[in-house]
């Protein structure tokens, strides 16, 4: 079992809280591992879209992303590149 | 203690604890559970979300199909809200705790989110509020409808507080357990204002703010008659509006129902007091009541709720129950009057700027012939059951009233060909209730059997006043010369062309106006029916002669309030005062 942290910028246009949220939360639970995410010292859980909205995470914020679990590695980078890039569509 | 001032519309005292109507058909009840219960609870929970999701997936499926994948997306947050682990933990955490009901812990759970993000202010987020919130709608839906928790399993009796109430909403409400209605919108003609009155329950509407002030549980005061609203009264009020209550149970009992159905003037002239019927469960309130018969049935309310259109056997039967159970007195009932603050599901009116000047009653039910002529083949053959009249709503000119009659000629043909049964010499009204048809009543009377003055309406086209918006309710005068001119111009039309007319808005049921329209030659009235009884005492202690003397002063006069001052203080004069208390009631 693996247990990650790493700092990410969000490079979402809207940030986590229109589509991109819901996509994040989606990707989340399709891992085994835990997925928190820490914003000024509170963390969420990343697989719960209420918890996530409420952080409110806006672009170009830094946050860290806590992944813990047996498919944490893989968890990890698909989450991280995702919360970089740029929206495409939405 | 807050004491709010509204619109009084339905006198009496009721007191009691609050339960807020939001505006959703449903309420969140808060109850305690035992700890035995609470397994019971988490299950409600699981199984809410699960039908929750098979009703998006339907929805969502229906979308797709109907316009395109992406837009059935939509709902993909809808889905996370449902399997939110956070927020499920959560909800079974209150229900462990705090020892509460499943519905009342959940919507208390999406309210803290909801209230975290609207703080965060930020536009798209505010999105995804107005996603949780429906979604949230959804599940409690699904809640309250597995168990039970209607407002008819209410322990004890409340009072409603709703910022404001439709009328499918307040016509399925368990009356037995309602002491009051509080509205924040609404005027005087409001269905609230109207149906309470009906049933007899104490309503203050057009209070702005309630339901910003009122909690559910808080012990409040509904003063119909002053339009007083106290919250949270200090124990000396409280005692004082007991007392108050109490009081007006006695008076209104002083009124004794007569006997006799038939009443006429204290110098002789028949006149014929019927009731106004909203509700099927208000059929037999006729009988108790002493009207004489049915003087508008509105017939809206077998398409409320519903989203397919009753069938026209469904309301042969509907309407034949009706005819049967008033026979041998007269039902007139008043076709298809839609749109405004009614609604109907099915067919789906558009969305209109001015409703009330929109496409709604005989210019919809013209132009919509399909659905209007179920309707009118099913009164034809319902009036072999009894004493059946026909009448048409909001016809503004004579053409109106021809198409009608055209069509109502062609379900008759259709119907002999059929070798269904109906009374060929139906008499037919027309409802005078625009100004243009009070002003081209001569033209009317030529080609109808008879008038019924609606004054609701009438009132609100003539002053141009919108009575919904509270802003402007004050401006609704029953007594604006405008208005009694109107009315008198109609009733004379009437007399001229030899038909009958009749009233059968709130107005006919106010002692005050009663007495005027007696002098104007009115002999139908049509009212609320727990107004009967007493407009019958009234009209028993009349005589003709004094109310045509007392048209012709209040006819000289300007103004509502001083037409109003006039006859109160005629009516006291020749009552007398106990009489006249008891009566203003």
């Amino acid at each position: 079992m693996e247990r990650i942290k790493e700092q990410v910028v969000i490079g979402k246009t809207h940030g986590l809280h229109a589509r991109p949220a819901t996509i994040f939360v989606q990707l989340a639970n399709k891992f085994d591992s835990s997925v928190k995410i820490e914003k000024d010292g509170e963390i969420v859980d990343g697989k719960s879209i209420m918890a996530l909205l409420s952080l409110g995470v806006n672009f170009g914020v830094e946050v860290a992303l806590m992944v813990e679990g047996d498919d944490a590695r893989e968890a990890m980078d698909e989450l991280k590149n995702f919360l970089k890039a740029e929206d495409k569509n939405d | 203690m807050i004491k709010i001032k509204g619109i009084g519309v339905s006198s009496g005292v009721g007191i009691g604890k609050v339960l807020i109507l939001r505006k959703d058909e449903f309420s969140v009840p808060k109850r305690k559970i035992s700890h035995d219960e609470i397994s019971r609870e988490i299950y409600r929970l699981e199984e809410a979300l699960m039908a929750t999701r098979k009703e998006i997936s339907d929805l969502q499926k229906k979308i797709s199909e109907d316009i395109g994948f992406d837009h059935g997306r939509i709902f993909e947050a809808h889905y996370l809200v449902l399997e939110d682990r956070v927020l499920i933990e959560d909800v079974i955490k209150q229900i462990k705790v705090k020892k509460v009901n499943v519905e009342y812990a959940f919507s208390e759970s999406i309210k803290k989110y909801v209230d975290t993000l609207l703080k965060l202010n930020d536009e798209y987020l505010r999105e995804r509020v107005v996603d949780i919130e429906d979604i949230s709608r959804r599940v409690l839906r699904a809640m309250l409808k597995k168990k039970t928790l209607s407002l008819n399993d209410l322990k004890e009796k409340v009072v409603i507080v709703a910022h404001d109430l439709g009328p499918s909403q307040t016509a399925s409400l368990p009356k037995d357990k309602v002491l009051g209605f509080v509205t924040d919108v609404g005027g005087r003609t409001s269905h609230t204002a109207i149906i309470a009155k009906s049933l007899g329950i104490p309503a203050v509407v057009g209070l702005e703010i309630a339901t910003d002030n009122i909690s559910s549980g808080d012990k409040i005061i509904v003063d119909g008659s002053s339009g007083i609203v106290i919250v949270r009264p200090t124990e000396k009020v409280l005692k004082e509006y007991r007392k108050k209550s109490t009081l007006y149970t006695k008076e209104v009992k002083a009124i004794h129902i007569p006997k006799a159905v038939k009443v006429c003037t204290k110098d002789g002239k028949a006149i014929v007091v019927s009731g106004n019927i909203e509700l099927p469960e208000e059929l037999s309130l006729i009988r108790k009541y002493g009207a004489e018969g049915i003087g508008l049935y509105r017939t809206e309310y077998i398409f409320l709720g519903r989203r397919d259109l009753p069938s026209e056997e469904e309301q042969f039967n509907s309407y034949s129950k009706v005819a049967k159970e008033v026979s041998p007195y007269s039902v007139i009932f008043r076709t298809i009057d839609i749109g405004g603050d009614k609604f109907l599901s099915q067919p789906e009116v558009p969305h209109e700027m001015s409703p009330f000047l929109g496409w709604r009653a005989i210019r919809f039910c013209l132009a919509r012939p399909e659905v209007f002529k179920v309707q009118l083949k099913a009164i034809l053959r319902a009036s072999v059951n009894g004493n059946v009249k026909i009448m048409f709503p909001m016809i503004s000119g004579i053409e109106e009233l021809r198409q009608a009659k055209t069509l109502l000629d062609k379900c008759k043909k259709e119907l002999s060909k059929e070798g269904k049964k109906f009374d060929e010499n139906i008499s037919i009204g027309v409802m005078i209730e625009v100004p243009s048809a009070a002003l081209t009543a001569d033209i009317l009377a030529k080609e109808c059997d008879f008038f019924s003055i609606g004054t609701n309406d009438l009132i609100q086209y003539s002053l141009a006043v919108d009575r919904t918006n509270e802003k402007v309710a004050y401006l609704y005068e029953p007594g604006h010369p405008a208005v009694l001119r109107l009315i008198k111009k109609t009733i004379e039309a009437a007399i001229q062309n030899d038909i009958w007319v009749g009233m059968c808005g709130e107005m006919s049921g106010d002692p005050i106006f009663s007495f005027l329209l007696l002098g104007m030659g009115l002999d139908r009235f049509s009212m609320s029916i727990p107004q009967v009884p007493k407009i019958k005492e009234l009209i028993s202690n009349i005589n003709l002669k004094d109310a045509k003397a007392a048209l012709q002063e209040a006819l000289k006069l300007s103004t509502s309030k001083e037409v109003e001052k006039y006859l109160q203080g005629e009516l006291k004069r020749i009552l007398g005062d106990d009489f006249y208390r008891i009566l203003m009631i």
